[in-house]
């Protein structure tokens, strides 16, 4: 774990999440039931890019477009402080199902772990500052299917 | 500021007596045979006015208009749909119901000020009192309930009362509205409530009937105008804009803020009158509060 | 919070509404000052002691979070319960029955 000058101002909690993570590693190896809480990833959750966002979460994945990923959402939301996803796919194995708002200020909004029990079908309402492409990527057979959709976010009307 | 009130007393007066003036000649026109009669009138208007809606948006069936803009646009209703699912304002009904059943310093409660106990009676309101001379709305009861059992009155727009409006609004979901106008000076504060609606106002001279009647369903900037029948029927609300819920006076503030009009008060005499009159209008449609918009 | 969960022909689906601000960190208030940030992390629901579901989450999430997630394997009656963390590290939990 490197530890560079953006390093320096991490959270207690993040220092024990990457804690955490490795000991869930070697849990994982050793088929203990795998840890949740504490596993949250901070450096994809606050990269400000789209690309660092991705580059934390899925570190060096092959990235495909996919059409059997179903993506919804509103073409144009009635309120980009609530907009309503869903992602729905038939891929075998989904190991993670991750959604991105590409002009937010941090991109990743939420992710997924789906487990051999789960039917791959996720929804959520997310927050979208303004119009941008909505991307769900779904991670399955080591690599990341993707589809994105733009979603209008509109301001000004009759407020009050 | 006896001098203003006295100024403003004339002034009101001046208003009403148009007003009966205005009906009286409506009267002549009709060829009734004695003084006013008004319910004939109220259910004429009722009539002319509901079938505007049906001629304008003839695929929309009546009762759909308890749903707001979501009767008239496919697809914000998709949107609306989605969120009413599991709807942002079930916590403001629990906070609401957690409200009405406390009881106050004086061991009453609630209950105690309505009909059957609070329960399904939203559709009963506003209803003109005869004896005070006003309309009493719901939220206003609640306020008047509180105040008799030695409680300071909430504020109107959010809020406790908004919870508390959404609660009682819950328990009477799908009751039809009935609110009626049983006596002359019941007419009178129906017909400022309709002056009101149909009077143009602010720096963009805009009146109700402008956008929710002659351009319903068209885009004022980034929102589909609502049709104006059933506009009480979803209240209160919980817009994503505020993210809680409000009350219908919260929303008529704002509406008049965004054609450069002066919001007037919470519960004021106006928005009370107006609330009255929409209501008039609404008859027939079912209780559809709380609801989410966006 | 609130949770409904349906199972039909061996699917169940679990939807929640967790109560909570999830300020972002970057509103003002009144005064120009910014309201820290506070929202909700990490959230897990677990089915007859299996974890079923987790998510990690962020300030993109909407205010009163919610989610929907489906699993096999639930039959009416078992219990559901759903835990969250936040970036205060404060917690919250919820059960319900499978309807």
């Amino acid at each position: 774990m490197s530890v560079s000058g953006k390093d320096m101002t991490m959270s207690r909690r993040g220092f024990l999440g990457d804690l955490f993570k490795g000991a869930a590693c070697i849990a994982a190896a050793t088929s203990l039931p795998r840890l949740a809480f504490a596993a949250w990833n901070e450096k994809a959750f606050k990269a400000e890019t789209l690309e660092g966002a991705l580059n934390g979460k899925y570190p060096g994945l092959e990235m495909v477009d996919s059409t059997a990923v179903k993506l919804k959402a509103p073409a144009i939301a009635e309120n980009g402080a609530v907009v309503p996803v869903s992602v729905k796919t038939d891929l075998p194995d989904v190991k993670t199902i991750s959604l991105f708002v590409e002009k937010n200020p941090s991109p990743l909004a939420a992710t997924f772990h789906l487990t051999s029990v789960n039917v791959a079908d996720v929804s959520i309402r997310i927050r979208m500052g303004e119009t941008s492409n909505l991307i769900a990527v779904v991670e399955s057979g080591g690599k990341l299917h993707r589809v994105q959709q733009e979603v209008k976010v509109t301001i000004g009307g009759c407020g009050g | 500021m006896g001098l203003i009130k006295l100024i403003l007393k004339i002034k009101a007066g001046l208003i009403l007596a148009g007003l009966l003036a205005l009906s009286c000649m409506a009267n002549g026109e009709t060829g009734s045979k004695s003084g006013l009669d008004f319910k004939a009138m109220v259910q004429q208007d009722v009539r002319d006015f509901q079938a505007y809606y049906k001629k304008r948006f003839s695929q929309v069936e009546f009762s759909k208009y308890k749903n707001g803009v979501y009767a008239i646009d496919a697809a914000s209703r998709e949107q609306w749909l989605e969120m009413e699912d599991f709807p942002p304002y079930e916590f403001a009904i629990d906070d609401g119901e957690a409200l009405f059943q406390t009881p106050f310093a004086n061991g009453k409660s609630y209950a105690d000020c309505f009909a059957n106990g609070g329960e399904s009676i939203r559709q009963n309101y506003p209803y003109f009192d005869s004896k005070k001379v006003e309309v009493i709305t719901l939220e206003l009861a609640i306020n008047n309930c509180r105040e008799a059992n030695g409680e300071k009155p909430l504020a109107y727009k959010k809020g406790a009362l908004a919870m508390l409006s959404a609660y009682m609004a819950s328990t009477s979901a799908g009751n039809i509205f009935a609110v009626s106008v049983p006596d002359e000076a019941a007419y009178q504060a129906y017909s400022e409530g309709k002056q009101f609606f149909y009077s143009k106002r602010g720096q963009l001279n805009f009146s109700c009937a402008d956008c929710h009647m002659r351009v319903a369903g068209q885009k004022l900037r980034a929102d589909i105008s609502s049709p104006a029948l059933g506009h009480p029927t979803g209240f209160p609300v919980y817009r994503a804009k505020w993210g809680e819920m409000g009350t219908l006076h919260h929303r008529y503030a704002g509406c008049n803020k965004n054609i450069r009009a002066k919001p007037l008060p919470a519960q004021g005499r106006a928005y009370r009158n107006l609330e009255y009159f929409q209501s008039v209008m609404s008859q027939g449609l079912e209780v559809n509060g709380p609801s989410s918009r966006k | 919070m609130k949770i409904k969960a349906k199972v039909k022909k061996d699917i169940t689906k679990v939807k929640m509404l967790i109560k909570h601000p999830m300020e972002t960190g970057r509103r003002k208030d009144q005064d120009g000052n910014v309201i820290p940030g506070l929202y909700i992390t990490e959230v897990s629901a677990s089915h007859n002691s299996q974890p079923v579901f987790y998510a990690e989450v962020g300030q993109a999430v909407s205010k009163d979070p919610y989610m929907a997630f489906s699993f096999k394997g639930g039959m009416s009656g078992d219990k559901v319960s759903i835990t969250w963390i936040d970036s205060s590290g404060a917690t919250g939990k919820g059960e319900a029955a499978i309807k």
